[in-house]
């Protein structure tokens, strides 16, 4: 599965029209293994998108029937950070019990699973997941991929605000002198111990960094965020690095250690 | 009981918000000298607090403010990016690392309170599988975070002595957890209670507990 994450990553990456992002929820549905993806944002000005897998139907019978006021997803995830299981939520109003039955009639499932994400300048969006399946089933699955989810949406929200306002993507964020040391490091072979050891920090710490990184890289793991720096020419690898002039810290003592 | 608030939450607890911006105000403003806003209320808070944060807040007895902390997602407008970014050479950004802010002990609270909190935001680590808690705080806390087993890593410190203030990261770290409990003296159950009682979902999957 994680394969086709990254697959999915790597189109999310590629994507350069606003109407592919439909075309992704479906690919990270499917990569998933799960009956829903949906991918819901408002702007600051109240103006909304939503792109998803669930059938045409639903989507037009929420809209007539005014859901988004009484939604417990929509109600329970603005103006939080933290990813919500729809367990969670307060289903217990008539109206809602209505809802929740509606829903399921059309095919949305009895689990989901929403991730909030905040934007900048006050834009609000939402990643849905939802499926069919138990409670012990569904819980399995949040604890797996709940990381990776919370990655994913908010690539995809980045993505989506650097298409909707028409500007180049792949505008990249810059590393800290920090972050880039720590990835040249690692692009060099070095374990996170010897990276850790090189500049004089905790393997905990660097590890913050090398997070950091990685988000900024829309990158879903470190292989990933090392091999897009050395595209993007944000850090320099190899014999060329190692022999520069100039040194960096501990730099005898990496020669000793490296592992190629 | 610990309570998980989001700022748009307190209002049905007026009297521990109350509490809780006053003892900021008698930590930060009158303990500390930090230059930090107090209204006329005798009220500390920031712009932080109007971004809907999330407060973990010791709660002894119904309506008091044992200590509490804040919380922002470091994807977003934080105060260590805004403000400490020289001591963590740059922005440190991922909606996996949360900052930790206004980490405050009510005056005359107990020893356990330190160790309360601290388990509270090892809670929200493991529930929201966060890699780290990304801290602000003066030096004489850091001795308090280190009796009560949980030692943040030092990323950076401006300022001496008694002025010091510091960023630095607690990492997820599983072992944590036994140290932290028998220093808050709870027990993980009840620990696990209280944030059912706020998230209204488990901190962890049943199967990992038993693993971990």
């Amino acid at each position: 599965m994680r394969t086709r994450l990254n697959r999915f990553l790597q189109d999310l990456e590629s994507a350069d029209r606003l109407d592919q992002i439909q075309g992704l929820t479906t690919q990270l549905r499917d990569a998933l293994e799960i009956d829903h993806v949906v991918y819901h944002w408002v702007s600051v000005d109240g103006e909304q998108y939503g792109f998803g897998t669930y059938d045409p139907a639903w989507a037009q019978r929420y809209q007539d029937q005014d859901y988004i006021r009484i939604d417990p997803v929509v109600l329970g995830c603005f103006q939080r950070f933290h990813p919500v299981d729809w367990k969670s939520l307060d289903w217990t109003s008539k109206a809602v019990r209505a809802f929740r039955a509606d829903s399921i009639a059309h095919g949305v499932g009895n689990q989901g699973f929403s991730i909030p994400i905040r934007g900048p300048n006050g834009q609000f969006a939402l990643l849905t997941l939802s499926h069919t399946c138990s409670d012990a089933s569904w819980e399995a699955f949040m604890f797996s991929y709940q990381r990776d989810l919370i990655v994913i949406a908010h690539y995809l929200n980045a993505k989506a605000l650097t298409l909707q306002k028409g500007r180049r993507p792949d505008t990249i964020r810059p590393l800290s002198p920090r972050e880039i040391d720590a990835l040249s490091f690692l692009a060099m072979g070095y374990s996170r111990s010897q990276a850790a050891d090189l500049l004089g920090i905790s393997e905990h710490t660097l590890r913050a960094y090398i997070e950091s990184a990685r988000h900024k890289l829309g990158a879903l793991n470190t292989v990933h965020a090392v091999a897009r720096a050395i595209g993007e020419g944000l850090i320099i690898v190899g014999g060329a690095a190692r022999e520069a002039a100039g040194g960096w810290p501990g730099q005898n003592q990496a020669r000793g250690v490296a592992s190629s | 009981m610990i309570r998980y608030l989001y700022a748009d939450q307190l209002h049905k607890h007026a009297a521990l918000q109350a509490g809780m911006h006053r003892d900021r105000a008698a930590q930060f403003r009158h303990r500390l000298k930090w230059e930090v806003t107090v209204d006329d209320r005798g009220w500390e808070r920031d712009g932080y607090d109007d971004l809907n944060p999330l407060y973990v807040i010791w709660e002894p007895t119904p309506g008091v403010h044992g200590g509490s902390m804040r919380f922002l997602p470091m994807s977003g407008r934080t105060m260590v990016n805004d403000h400490f970014a020289d001591l963590t050479t740059g922005p440190i950004v991922s909606p996996l690392i949360w900052e930790c802010t206004r980490f405050c002990i009510a005056p005359n609270a107990g020893p356990r309170v330190a160790g309360l909190l601290m388990l509270a935001g090892g809670e929200l680590m493991r529930a929201f599988s966060l890699t780290h808690l990304l801290g602000v705080f003066d030096a004489r806390m850091i001795s308090i975070y280190n009796a009560v087993g949980a030692a943040p890593e030092l990323l950076g410190t401006r300022g001496i002595g008694r002025d010091a203030i510091s960023v630095g990261l607690w990492p997820y770290r599983p072992d944590d957890r036994l140290r932290v409990l028998r220093r808050a003296g709870v027990s993980s159950e009840v620990s696990e209670a209280w944030f059912a009682r706020s998230f209204g979902r488990s901190v962890g999957e049943k199967a990992a507990q038993i693993a971990a």
